[in-house]
């Protein structure tokens, strides 16, 4: 067993009420800059739909992620020496219409155009050429609330099997949002799709970062994450991915799209997994059995043995604390509510996501519904959303578990329901969905109220241990005279090194000791 | 030595060389070591995919090839060469790889020339030196194109004394022996080919050129997935680091 931290992310799709507020503060963030005005690290799509970039959920289409060859794992794009020969023209590789032409307008023209009878108008411009564009085709959030033709969005993938014809109709449409980031996933595709090796995963939270330096622009991770989730910039010719706001988290804050949930549907935490097991569990034949598979590699964070393997680790003890409390923990292993994005793409997605309820009080009201007891909350079976179409996103369709997860949400909701509107507590639809009334009540805590310190639970990284040093560190990031804050990955350089290290001896200072300072020597 | 020590020729052919050389390396290393976020293909397949597949794979695979066969064909010692094969065969082995090669760079690289300058989505997003690395490129690939049939011409008369000369003089160069007199008598079109080659050096480090120096061909041998730490301890003893790739 080698014990290893994920920083991980819950979202509730239950109450995600598409604002954007999450893009639009990534954006603003971190992608604000010439060469990626592309790029949403974080996006929200609305399903069903085809999503961002086109269809990025048809493998077949793009080859993303794993498959498996001879029952090895093997990048579905092909190994190693199918990536050297495709270098020079990678043919999985989405063009940027794929995203979407990045467009400004024309704004200045509202001035200083000449006196006229009609108003002037602002035309949109390419950022990629300057130049007028004559119709805007395709855009970052194309599809908002169920826009454009059903025959167009139901291309999407997940519709495979729930039944394209009947849901077009206007009675049997249904909706739901999908914001995504970076999965920062166990067995990223990207990184081992990468011939420099500029991508890798931190050792410490898991976070999947792109060496900037490093990086040669061989542009095989952008179609080998099935997630599509790594861009180009066309720019600096460089690859950039969410960096699931290291700087943020480091310091213990949440991730600035986690921080500025509106709906307060994200939740930031760490997990405990096996590292040696990512192979053997990302291999598992049945691809229904991915979800399950994953489920096996957390660790209980509260076992003893599993405490004392982090510790061998060198994992720190606020870490374990902070393990101990995560949201992640119950919602995906204790709960069973939480589901990664596709696990058949075998990468061990780490933002997982609990699916959402589709209330439909009107259908409810004219006693079209079957419902649970208290005859007011609808079966799982009988909402909007197919219950097949929530088992495509998350489970590669298998729908028991989705169904297990929505029963829950669902009993949490009618036990409380009883509680508090007709003063009764009644467990019979928490027992029904193998639940006991403390877990019912931890369900409201963390899905209803969603406190800030329930959501958020991010431990401080230890800068201590990166550097030998960090009195003669001090000062030095922020503002500097040049590349200070890296360490550069040449051994060897033609110039003087800057002197990083302290001069003055690094010894601790003896204590003093008889009360020197508390002043009753 | 050639009896005018300062004539064009000597500056072109025994002292140019060496500029190039100098640029070329010294360049690279400065630029490899200062600039590495500018260290990269540069590649635009991601705004124009239209025809790329073709033109990319050809262009490069005969650039490839024609590097290679430069490299072998010219730097390998008279002597390890008369093992293999006569002078004359060397010749004709040359002018057919040059040929099929040649032909598939043309190809290749002619689309890549008219994408870079007539797209205008690659060319409203090109840097000049991109612009120029093409042009130049091409033009040296072109006037290399050209000293084929006139290398033929001396195949049939069953003359192989251009190759061996510019063999020899290659190697006086890169074994610090310069010796220009061995171009004296040489058609032009080889030296126009050689002036061309040589600043394609010069440019190197200045441009997109330099990813050529990154070929990854580490990757072969390097576990698929990398995982870092920031903790000294374990960095030095590259305990989780699986694998060591190549820096460039």
């Amino acid at each position: 067993m080698k014990v290893r931290a994920q920083f991980a992310f819950i979202f509730n799709l239950d109450k995600c009420i598409g604002c954007h507020t999450c893009s639009v503060t990534c954006k603003n963030t971190w992608t604000n800059r010439k060469g990626v005005e592309y790029v949403w690290f974080n996006n929200v799509e609305s399903k069903p739909g085809i999503g961002y970039p086109k269809d990025w959920e048809n493998q077949e289409k793009w080859r993303g992620g794993w498959t498996l060859a001879n029952g090895k794992l093997e990048l579905k794009s092909g190994g190693r020496a199918s990536k050297l020969l495709n270098i020079f023209s990678n043919p999985d590789l989405p063009q940027i219409d794929d995203y979407y032409e990045p467009f400004t307008y024309n704004y200045a023209r509202l001035q200083n155009a000449p006196l006229s009878e009609a108003a002037p108008t602002a035309r949109p411009l390419s950022q990629i050429t300057g130049e007028s564009i004559d119709k805007i085709k395709w855009g970052p959030n194309w599809e908002d609330m169920m826009a454009g033709e059903w025959s167009e969005r139901n291309v999407d993938k997940n519709m495979d099997g729930v039944g394209r014809d009947i849901y077009g109709q206007f009675e049997k449409t249904f909706h739901l949002y999908l914001p995504r980031i970076c999965n920062h996933c166990l067995n990223p595709a990207c990184v081992a799709s990468c011939p420099s090796g500029s991508l890798y995963k931190r050792e410490e939270d898991g976070i999947v970062l792109v060496d900037q330096d490093k990086c040669r622009g061989w542009r095989m991770c952008m179609s080998s994450c099935p997630y599509k989730k790594v861009y180009y910039n066309w720019e600096s010719g460089k690859a950039e991915k969410c960096i699931a706001c290291y700087p943020r988290v480091e310091n213990g804050l949440a991730t600035i799209c986690s921080e500025t949930c509106v709906g307060r549907i994200r939740y930031n935490g760490i997990i405990f997994y096996d590292a040696d097991r990512i192979s053997e569990l990302a291999s598992t034949t049945n691809e229904q059995d991915l979800y399950e598979a994953q489920c096996k590699i957390f660790l209980d964070p509260n076992d003893p043995k599993v405490i004392a393997a982090a510790r061998a680790e060198g994992i720190n003890e606020d870490w374990i604390i902070a393990a101990q409390k995560s949201p992640v923990y119950k919602m995906a292993i204790d709960w069973k509510i939480a589901f990664p994005l596709h696990p058949e793409f075998r990468t061990l997605p780490m933002v997982w996501y609990v699916p959402p309820l589709s209330p439909v009080a009107n259908a409810i009201d004219q006693g079209k519904l079957k419902t649970t007891p208290d005859g007011v909350i609808p079966m799982s079976g009988e909402m909007r959303v197919p219950v097949r179409y929530l088992a495509n996103l998350m489970t590669a369709g298998k729908e028991a578990p989705i169904v297990l997860a929505l029963n829950r949400m669902i009993a949490m909701r009618s036990y409380q329901r009883m509680k508090r509107v007709e003063g009764v507590v009644n467990t019979k639809a928490l027992e029904a969905a193998g639940m006991t009334e403390e877990m019912a009540q931890d369900m409201y805590r963390y899905l209803a109220i969603a406190n800030y310190e329930d959501r958020f639970v991010v431990p401080t990284s230890h800068e201590e241990e990166r550097l030998d040093d960090s009195h003669g560190h001090q000062g030095q990031n922020g503002f500097t005279f040049g590349n200070d804050s890296s360490t550069g990955i040449s051994k060897v350089t033609l110039f003087p090194r800057r002197r990083k290290e302290s001069m003055e001896p690094r010894e601790m200072a003896p204590f003093v000791g008889d009360g020197a300072f508390t002043g009753d020597r | 030595m050639h009896e005018n020590v300062f004539s064009i020729h000597n500056l072109l052919f025994g002292v140019y060389p060496y500029v190039c050389l100098t640029v070329f390396i010294i360049g690279s290393w400065l630029r490899f070591d200062r600039e590495q976020y500018g260290w990269k293909s540069d590649s635009s397949q991601l705004l124009s995919k239209g025809y790329m597949r073709l033109a990319s794979n050809f262009f490069h695979f005969g650039v490839l090839a024609i590097f290679g066969g430069h490299f072998v064909g010219l730097l390998t010692p008279h002597w390890v060469f008369q093992m293999v094969m006569d002078d004359m065969s060397h010749q004709y082995v040359a002018i057919t790889a040059g040929t099929i090669f040649g032909l598939s760079a043309l190809f290749g690289g002619t689309i890549l020339f008219f994408r870079r300058f007539f797209n205008p989505r690659i060319s409203l997003t090109s840097r000049s030196a991109d612009k120029f690395t093409i042009f130049w490129v091409m033009f040296t690939l072109i006037l290399g194109l050209l000293t084929i049939p006139v290398s033929m011409g001396h195949a049939g008369h069953g003359d192989p004394r251009v190759v061996t000369a510019m063999a020899e003089w290659i190697q006086s160069i890169v074994y610090l022996y310069p010796n220009p007199q061995y171009l004296e008598g040489v058609d032009t079109i080889f030296k126009l080919h050689v002036l061309a080659g040589m600043t394609v050096f010069l440019i190197f480090p200045f441009t997109r050129l330099v990813h050529i120096w990154s070929m990854p061909f580490g990757y072969l041998a390097r576990a698929y997935q990398i995982v870092r730490t920031k903790r000294l301890k374990y960095q030095e003893t590259d305990r989780y680091d699986q694998h060591k790739p190549i820096d460039m």
